[in-house]
């Protein structure tokens, strides 16, 4: 055949490839799939040997301080979960509200296509533009003061609904239309069918995807920065107008400390202790997802 | 207008229309949010642009808002944004192609279900734990294994880890398209005698160009508007691109818009000044920028879902 010549195997895509160069490229692959994981994995072995004899309780319970052996995380994590907690009120209701109408009552006109788009993009926008935003509309605008708790809650929530409303739409997509169908069968409204089928069914799914939004806005700094959140603050937030740091702006602030103790230690101690926080909000996703993927 | 309906259905279907209306003002509410991004850039930009000729903002070749003698050419923060996207490019599209391919062509049912997670990690990481491991283990890690030296801000560590995070935007939305190539045209490819080396890099990748493509877009416009890791390690030096020195370029310490951003948003530079409203100018270039790129991937992206269905 005319293919057993190298030169019509090598100018035709389907002329014969050898063993070894499908191997090679298989390893390649491989390799190129690991290659972020596997640096991931050395830099936080890295960042753990370093904070081993900086995270302790001390630390969690302290308040920042310019002596590295003295310095602690409280008011940023307290800041951080305060913060989070309040996006969870604003984000949850607004996203399956959201989600709701355009899986359920939205016609497939244009209208819906542009919401669908514009959503689409706002998940594109860079988080800095966020912080702009909260800056010219809650600080400049509604004079809400810089850096506050419900400042720093709003503005983050902007951020996250979007994501919100495209998994709370994918949850909702998900409940198969017989049910929908048998509940309207029954006599059911359209709300009724809405309120006892779909949104029962499609809980777990919105849970899940609220909860890695949440994940998100936990590691949010460059908004935080933009509304003017201290980088440091000595005292706990006791009231939604205080002014609040979060973990990543500690983290941010203790960065720019050019004493090893602080780079090598606070810093690393800081890291892992978000990385906690973080890894547990995903952990509780994750079992939320897997309960419901067993019952059904 | 007809009597008010007071039976009980007549209730329940005003209720019904309640909440259609209360759900629709929360679908609604992205759209304010956009126009509310638009309105709150484009006050203040205008107020800056009343100072600061929009000629000279977009051609100036200086980036000084705060020192003597002050400048507000947006060139060297552009030219230093674009050495980050640059270099985070050469790190994730290569990387996030070939895993694509291998988690849509290669891997087993079994590895994949443990590898997309994985990858899922690298994007949820918070940006400023990155911009961490880039100034205070890539750059000395790097520093030791390179002939070059480099500073202790650099755009090279910075764009690395901007490559890394970036990595599962290419490869999902890449292995989505991939995997939405009909398998009719794989097994056609089989049976004229193909590997599956030819398979992938002849007939899947090509039919899944668009949506390839898309996420090529998408991750750029990431990488453009990430924030925390180029304020922490790439530095706070406007420069323009200098094409006499290619490699200092990644060496040294540069200014991304982002970076720019941060610097002003954690100065004291309170009210009214230019120095403050060109934090709202620069904010309205990057978002220009994005948004034109988050949209043509939208729309590339659009066609080949259409294509396959």
């Amino acid at each position: 055949m005319a293919a057993d010549t190298p030169d019509a195997a090598a100018d035709s895509g389907f002329g014969r490839v050898s063993r070894t160069k499908d191997v090679a490229f298989r390893l390649l692959a491989l390799a190129a799939t690991l290659v972020g994981i596997v640096s991931l994995a050395v830099l936080l072995a890295n960042v753990a040997v370093d904070s081993i004899g900086w995270l302790d309780w001390q630390f969690l319970t302290s308040p920042p301080h310019p002596n590295p052996y003295e310095a602690g995380f409280l008011p940023a994590l307290i800041g951080s979960i305060a913060i989070m907690l309040l996006i969870a009120l604003i984000t949850f209701p607004l996203g399956v509200g959201a989600a709701v109408y355009l899986e359920e009552y939205a016609s497939d006109g244009y209208l819906t296509k542009f919401i669908q788009l514009n959503i689409a993009n706002l998940a594109g926008v860079p988080s800095v533009v966020y912080g702009l935003l909260g800056l010219g509309l809650f600080v400049s605008l509604l004079n809400l003061g810089y850096g506050t708790v419900f400042v720093a809650a709003f503005t983050v929530a902007l951020l996250i609904l979007p994501i919100v409303i495209i998994s709370a739409q994918e949850a909702i997509r998900a409940v198969p239309d017989s049910q929908r169908q048998a509940s309207y069968g029954m006599g059911a409204t359209k709300w009724q069918t809405i309120r006892n089928v779909v949104l029962p069914r499609a809980m777990p799914g919105i849970m899940t995807g609220t909860i890695l939004a949440l994940g998100r806005a936990i590691g949010e700094t460059a908004p935080l920065i933009m509304i003017a959140a201290p980088t440091t603050v000595f005292g706990v937030p006791n009231s939604l107008f205080s002014k609040v740091s979060a973990m990543p702006l500690q983290i941010y602030n203790w960065a720019s400390y050019p004493e090893t103790e602080f780079q090598y230690g606070v810093v690393a101690a800081g890291v892992v202790t978000l990385l906690v926080v973080l890894l547990t909000i995903n952990s509780i996703a994750i079992i939320i997802r897997n309960r419901y993927q067993q019952r059904t | 207008m007809s009597q008010p309906d007071f039976s009980h259905d007549g209730i329940r279907t005003a209720r019904g229309r309640a909440f259609r209306y209360l759900f629709m003002l929360c679908a609604l509410l992205s759209i304010l949010t956009t126009v509310a991004i638009l309105l709150t850039l484009l006050v203040d930009a205008i107020d800056f642009f009343a100072q600061v000729s929009f000629v000279e903002f977009l051609t100036g070749t200086r980036w000084s808002p705060t020192n003597d003698p002050v400048a507000f050419g947006v060139l060297p923060l552009i030219s230093g944004t674009l050495i980050i996207t640059v270099g985070a490019a050469l790190v994730a599209l290569p990387i996030g192609l070939l895993t694509a391919i291998y988690l849509s062509e290669y891997a087993s049912e079994r590895r994949r279900a443990y590898l997309k997670p994985a990858l899922e990690v690298l994007a949820g990481v918070p940006t400023v734990v990155y911009g961490y491991f880039a100034l205070v283990y890539v750059t000395p890690a790097l520093d030791t294994v390179l002939p070059v030296e480099l500073t202790t801000f650099n755009a090279l560590s910075a764009s690395i880890m901007v490559g890394i995070m970036i990595i599962p935007m290419v490869s999902s939305i890449s292995e989505d398209a991939m995997s939405a190539v009909p398998d009719s045209l794989r097994q056609a490819s089989y049976g004229l005698g193909a590997t599956k080396f030819t398979v992938s890099t002849s007939v899947v990748v090509p039919a899944a160009l668009s949506g390839i493509f898309s996420s090529f877009i998408l991750a750029l416009s990431r990488a453009i508007g990430e924030t925390m890791i180029v304020a922490i390690a790439a530095g706070q030096t406007p420069r323009l691109i200098d094409v006499t020195d290619p490699a200092g370029l990644f060496t040294n310490s540069i200014q991304t818009m982002t970076a720019a951003m941060v610097q002003i948003g954690t100065g004291d530079l309170v009210g009214q000044g230019a120095a403050y409203k060109s934090l709202f100018a620069v904010g309205l270039t990057l978002f220009v920028i994005t948004f034109v790129m988050n949209l043509i991937s939208e729309l590339v992206a659009s066609r080949y879902r259409e294509v396959y269905r």
